[in-house]
C-alpha cells in the first residue's frame, strides 16, 4: 500500500512540475501579446520599449532570459528524470543502492560550465551599462531637472525658463533629428525613483545625491509610470506621465508655458482668495505674489490633464474637491484642507480654471 | 528509564503545578528546550506575519480597493517584512541549529548554555518591542502606531522630520536587541562546532548541517555588526543631534543603504545556508545514498559565504552608482551562481542512482530544488545591473525574493519539521495531513509567486497600497491573492498536524527514517544530556557504519 503511494507520488510530482512549467510559459506568452503596442500608454510593460535606451535593456533582457531559460530547461529535465527514474519501486525496495561518494570529473564540469556562462552574461551586461551610463551628452540634448517631492514631481527646464509639475513633456528623438532628453534627478525630501518602463529603467532621486538619466524616445505618445521607491504614505499615488511630442508640438508647449499666468479680471474674486490665503505660501502663479515652492507650480494648471500627480483627472469638480479636502483624493498628501467657504471655493475654482 | 523521557515528562507534568513547569522552561539552559522555545516563538510570529501578508493581499485584490487605509497598508508591509526576517526566519533556523548541532556533533550541550538562554531571551524581547509599537508608537498618548518605513527603512524617511513619534524607534531598538541575541547565538554555534565535536569527528567528517551552520554563524558575526552599528547611528541622529543620515543637514542617504545591505544581502545567505543544511541531510537519507561530493559541498558553502559578502550593492543598482561599481557588483553577484549551481547539481547527483522515497520531508525537498532553481535564475536576471534597472523595486523582485524565502527557505523548513519532529517530540507527524499540506501549499505557492512576477514586468512597483485599473495588473493581482489564501489554509493544516500529532501521533522510535547521523542514535526525544557515553565516530555516517559492518563508510574516507 504505502509503497504504491510512494511510486505514484514520484510520477505525479514529475508530471505536475512539467505541467506547471508549460502553464507558466503559456501565461507568459499570453502576457507578451497583451502588452502589444496597441495600447502602450495603458500597460507600462518593460517588454514594450519605445526609446533607444529602453530598447537596449529590452534586448539585453531577451538575451538573459534565453540563457536562463536554457539553464532551466536542462536542470529541470534532469530533476524530473531523476525523480521518475530513481524512485523507489517494488523491484528495488529494501535493497540499498550503490553508495557513490562523488566524482571529480563531473563536479569539475559543472563548475567550469557555469563560470563560462557567468562570463558571457557579465560581458553582455557590461556593454549595456556602458552604453547607457557613459553616454556623452550631445549639444542638442534637452536638459530637464526633475525634483521628487513627497508625493509629486517638479520639472524645471533651466535653459528654457519653464517650471511645471507632474506632467513631463519632451520632444521625440528620431534618427533624423536626434534630441535626447537628459534628466538631472534631485529630491526635496525622501528617496523617490523615476520609472517609466517603456522609456527606460528606473533611477532613484536621492537628497544630496545628484543622478542623471537620459531618454531617446522614438515615438510620440503618452507614457505612464510611477514612483518606484517607497517615499511615504502616498507613494502609491505618485504617478508619472511623460508626453512625448513632435518637435512642433513640444516647442508650442514650451512657448505657452513661458507665458505668465492669464489675468482674467472677471475672476478677480477668486484670485483674491488665492492671494489672501495660505495658497500662495505653497504655490506659485506667475504674475501674482504667489511664489511658494512647497507645492506644484499652478501658473498653467489647466494645461495639465491630471492633478495631484495623476491621482485624479483635472476637472472643475475634482479641483473643487481637492481644495476642499485633498484627503478625499489622496489621503495623506501634504496639501492641507483649506476650509474655505462655499462661495470662496467656487470663486477660487473659477479662477484656477483660467490658468490655461 | 530515560529512554522514554517524553512519557516521564508528561507523567511528571500531570502531578506538578503549571507555574513550576513554566518556571522550568523560562529558566532552562538546555539546548533542546531553547531550540524548541525558538521554534515555537517563530511559529507564533509566522502566524502573525502571515496575517499581515493576507491583509496586504486582500487590499491589492482589485484596483482602488479600500480594505485598509494607506497608513495601515504601509505598516503592514513594514511589519510583515521585519517580522518574517527577524522574528520568524532567524529564530526558527537558530532553533533548529540549537537543537540539532550538539546532537549531531556528539556533544552534551552548546558550548555556552547560559549565553544561549540569554540570546534567546534577547531575541524574544526584540519581537515583543517591535509589536509593542502598536500600542506605544506615538508615545504615551494616542492609539499608537507601528513603524511604516519599510523593512529596510531607507534614510531620510526615518529621520524625525519624516517619521515623528516613536514607531521608528521601536523598529530600531527591536532590531538592535535581537541583533545582539543573534550575535550571541552565532558565537555559541561556532564554539560548539569547533570545540565540542566528539572523538573521531574531524572537520572532514562533520555532518554538512554542522558545516553550513558554521559558515552561517561566521556570516552572522560579520553581517549583523554593521546593522547594529547603523541602528545606533540612526538613534544618535534621532536623539543626539548627529547627522549621519540626516540629508537636511548634509548627511548621506546612501550611507544607510550601504550599511543596511551589507547586512541585508548576507542575511539572505544566513537564512538559506541552514536550509541547504536541511537539504543536505534529508535528500541523502530519502535517496538512500551518501551526499554526492562532500568536500565540494563544503568548499562551495565556504565560497558562498565569502562571495556573498561582496555583492550587497546589487540591491542598489538604481541609486546611480558609477558604471564601474555597477559592473563590479554584477560580476560578483553572478559568480555566486557558480557555487550555488554546484550545490544543486550535487543534490541531483545524490539522488541519481538512488532509491527515492517520497515521504513528506522528501516532497518538500524536491519542491525546494525546483523552486530554488527558478529563484536562482530570476536572481541572475536581477544580478545583471542593466536588466535590474527594469526589475528592481517592482513586483518582479518581490516575487523573486519570496521564491527564495518561501519557495526555498520555507519549503526546506517544512521538510525539516517533518524530518526532525519525530526526534523532538517522539511522535511521527501524520503523513496524510503532511501530503495535504504539501500539495495545498505547493499549489498556493505557485499560484501566488509564479504569477506575481508578471505585474512586475508590466511596471507595477512594490509597496503601493493601491493601483489604477487598466494597467494590465488586475487579473494577476486577483489570482495572486487567491493563491495567498490557499497558502494560509495549507499553513493551518500544518499547524493542525503539529498539534494533533503531538497527542495522537504514532510513536517514532529512535530512528524512524533509517538515517545515519548521531541524533538518530539516541531516544526520541533525546535524554537530558543527549549521550550517556560520548560516541566515537569513524566516518561521516556513523550509523551507517553500525548498520552495515560489512561495508562501512570508514573504509573509503
Ligand atoms: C502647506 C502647503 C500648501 C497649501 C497651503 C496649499 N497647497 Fe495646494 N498643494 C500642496 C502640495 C504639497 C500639493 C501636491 C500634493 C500631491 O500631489 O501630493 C498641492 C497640490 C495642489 C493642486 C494640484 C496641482 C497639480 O497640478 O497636481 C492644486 C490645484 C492646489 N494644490 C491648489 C491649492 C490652493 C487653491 C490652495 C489654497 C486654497 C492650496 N493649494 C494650498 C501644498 C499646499
Ligand atoms: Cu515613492
Ligand atoms: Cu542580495
Amino acid at each position: 500500500m504505502a509503497k504504491n503511494g510512494q511510486i505514484e507520488g514520484g510520477a505525479v510530482l514529475g508530471r505536475v512540475l512539467s505541467v506547471l512549467v508549460i502553464l507558466a510559459g503559456i501565461l507568459f506568452a499570453a502576457q507578451l501579446c497583451l502588452a502589444s503596442p496597441a495600447d502602450h500608454s495603458q500597460v507600462p510593460s518593460i517588454f514594450d520599449p519605445h526609446s533607444g535606451n529602453a530598447d537596449l535593456l529590452y534586448r539585453l533582457s531577451g538575451f538573459v532570459l534565453s540563457i536562463t531559460g536554457l539553464i532551466f530547461v536542462v536542470v529541470f529535465t534532469l530533476l524530473v528524470y531523476v525523480v521518475i527514474r530513481f524512485r523507489e519501486r517494488p523491484t528495488n525496495a529494501g535493497r540499498e543502492p550503490a553508495q557513490v561518494y562523488g566524482s571529480n570529473q563531473i563536479e569539475l564540469a559543472w563548475t567550469v560550465i557555469p563560470i563560462l556562462i557567468v562570463v558571457v552574461l557579465f560581458l553582455a551586461t557590461a556593454r549595456v551599462i556602458h552604453a547607457i551610463q557613459d553616454a556623452p551628452e550631445p549639444a542638442e540634448a534637452l536638459e530637464v531637472t526633475a525634483i521628487g517631492h513627497q508625493f509629486w514631481w517638479e520639472y524645471r527646464f533651466p535653459a528654457l525658463g519653464v517650471v511645471t509639475a507632474n506632467e513631463l513633456h519632451i520632444p521625440v528623438s528620431d534618427r533624423a533629428h536626434p534630441r535626447p532628453t537628459f534628466l538631472k534627478l534631485l529630491s526635496a525630501d525622501t528617496d523617490h525613483s523615476f520609472w517609466v518602463p517603456q522609456l527606460g529603467g528606473k533611477t532613484d532621486l536621492i537628497p544630496n545625491h545628484i543622478n542623471r538619466i537620459w531618454f531617446s524616445p522614438q515615438e510620440t505618445g503618452l507614457f505612464l509610470g510611477q514612483c518606484a521607491q517607497y517615499c511615504g504614505t502616498q507613494h502609491a499615488k505618485m504617478l508619472l506621465r511623460v508626453s512625448v511630442e513632435s518637435e512642433e508640438d513640444f516647442d508650442a508647449w514650451i512657448q505657452a508655458q513661458k507665458e505668465p499666468a492669464i489675468q482674467d479680471e472677471k475672476e478677480s474674486a477668486g484670485r483674491r482668495v488665492f492671494e489672501t490665503t495660505a495658497c500662495l505660501n505653497c504655490h506659485a502663479v506667475g504674475g501674482t505674489n504667489g511664489t511658494g515652492r512647497f507645492g506644484p507650480d499652478l501658473t498653467h494648471l489647466m494645461s495639465r490633464q491630471t492633478i495631484a500627480a495623476g491621482a485624479a483627472e483635472n476637472t472643475p469638480a475634482n479641483l473643487r474637491l481637492w481644495i476642499q479636502n485633498p484627503d478625499a483624493i489622496k489621503f495623506g498628501s501634504l496639501m492641507p484642507a483649506m476650509k474655505l467657504s462655499d462661495a470662496d471655493l467656487d470663486a477660487l475654482v473659477r479662477y484656477l480654471e483660467t490658468l490655461k | 528509564m530515560s529512554s522514554d523521557a517524553m512519557a516521564i515528562r508528561t507523567a511528571e507534568a500531570a502531578g506538578r503545578p503549571w507555574v513550576e513547569i513554566l518556571h522550568e522552561w523560562v529558566t532552562t539552559v538546555d539546548h533542546k528546550r531553547l531550540g524548541v522555545l525558538y521554534i515555537v516563538y517563530a511559529l507564533v510570529f509566522l502566524v502573525i506575519g502571515g496575517i499581515e501578508a493576507v491583509i496586504i493581499r486582500i487590499q491589492l485584490i482589485r484596483p482602488l480597493n479600500d480594505f485598509v487605509s494607506p497608513q495601515v497598508f504601509n505598516r503592514m508591509f513594514t511589519m510583515h517584512g521585519t517580522t518574517m526576517i527577524f522574528f520568524v526566519a532567524m529564530p526558527v533556523l537558530f532553533g533548529f541549529a540549537n537543537y540539532l548541532v550538539p546532537l549531531m556533533v556528539g556533544a552534551r550541550d552548546m558550548a555556552f548554555p547560559r549565553l544561549n538562554a540569554f540570546s534567546f531571551w534577547l531575541s524574544a524581547f526584540g519581537g515583543f518591542l517591535l509589536y509593542f509599537s502598536f500600542v506605544g508608537g506615538s508615545g504615551l498618548y494616542g492609539a499608537g502606531n507601528a513603524p511604516d518605513v519599510g523593512w529596510w527603512a531607507y534614510a531620510p524617511l526615518t529621520s524625525r522630520a519624516f517619521s515623528p513619534g516613536h514607531s521608528t524607534d521601536y523598529w530600531t531598538i527591536a532590531l538592535l536587541v535581537s541583533g545582539f541575541g543573534s550575535i550571541g547565538t552565532a558565537i555559541n554555534l561556532i564554539t560548539t562546532i569547533l570545540c565540542m565535536r566528539c572523538p573521531g569527528m574531524t572537520l572532514g567528517r562533520m555532518p554538512l548541517l554542522a558545516w553550513l551552520n558554521l559558515v552561517m554563524s561566521g556570516m552572522v558575526l560579520i553581517a549583523l555588526t554593521p546593522l547594529s552599528a547603523a541602528q545606533i547611528m540612526l538613534l544618535a541622529d534621532r536623539y543626539l543631534g548627529s547627522h549621519f543620515f540626516d540629508t537636511q543637514a548634509g548627511g548621506s542617504a546612501t550611507l544607510w543603504m550601504h550599511f543596511f545591505w551589507i547586512f541585508g544581502h548576507p542575511e539572505v545567505y544566513i537564512l538559506i545556508l541552514p536550509c541547504f543544511a536541511f537539504m543536505s541531510e534529508i535528500i541523502p537519507v530519502f535517496s538512500r545514498k551518501p551526499i554526492f561530493g562532500y568536500p565540494v559541498m563544503v568548499g562551495a558553502s565556504v565560497c558562498i559565504g565569502f562571495v556573498s559578502m561582496s555583492v550587497w550593492a546589487h540591491h542598489m543598482f538604481s541609486i546611480g552608482m558609477t558604471s564601474y561599481a555597477n559592473a563590479f557588483f554584477t560580476i560578483t553577484t553572478l559568480s555566486v551562481g557558480v557555487p550555488t549551481g554546484i550545490k544543486i547539481f550535487n543534490w541531483l547527483g545524490t539522488m541519481w542512482g538512488g532509491r527515492i522515497q517520497f515521504k513528506t520531508p522528501m516532497l518538500f525537498s524536491i519542491a525546494f530544488l525546483f523552486q530554488f532553481l527558478i529563484a536562482g535564475l530570476t536572481g541572475i536576471m536581477l544580478g545583471s545591473a542593466a536588466f535590474n534597472w527594469q526589475l528592481t523595486g517592482s513586483y518582479f523582485v518581490v516575487a523573486h525574493f519570496h521564491y527564495v524565502i518561501v519557495g526555498g527557505i520555507l519549503f526546506a523548513l517544512f521538510g525539516a519539521f517533518y524530518y526532525w519532529y519525530p526526534k523532538i517530540t517522539g511522535k511521527m507527524l501524520s503523513e496524510t495531513l503532511g501530503k495535504i499540506h504539501f500539495w495545498l501549499f505547493f499549489i498556493g505557492f505557485h499560484m501566488t509567486f509564479d504569477l506575481m512576477h508578471i505585474p512586475g514586468l508590466l511596471g507595477m512597483p512594490r509597496r503601493i497600497y493601491t493601483y489604477e485599473p487598466g494597467r494590465g495588473w488586475d487579473t494577476w493581482n486577483l489570482l495572486v491573492t487567491i493563491g495567498a489564501l490557499i497558502q494560509s489554509i495549507a499553513t493551518l493544516v500544518f499547524v493542525a498536524n503539529l498539534i494533533i500529532s503531538y497527542f495522537k501521533g504514532r510513536d517514532a522510535g529512535n530512528d524512524p527514517w533509517d538515517a545515519w547521523t548521531l541524533e538518530w542514535s539516541v531516544s526520541s526525544p533525546p535524554p537530558e544530556y543527549n549521550f550517556a557515553t560520548i560516541p566515537t565516530v569513524a566516518s561521516r555516517r556513523p550509523l551507517w557504519d553500525i548498520k552495515h559492518p560489512e561495508d562501512p563508510d570508514s573504509r573509503y574516507e
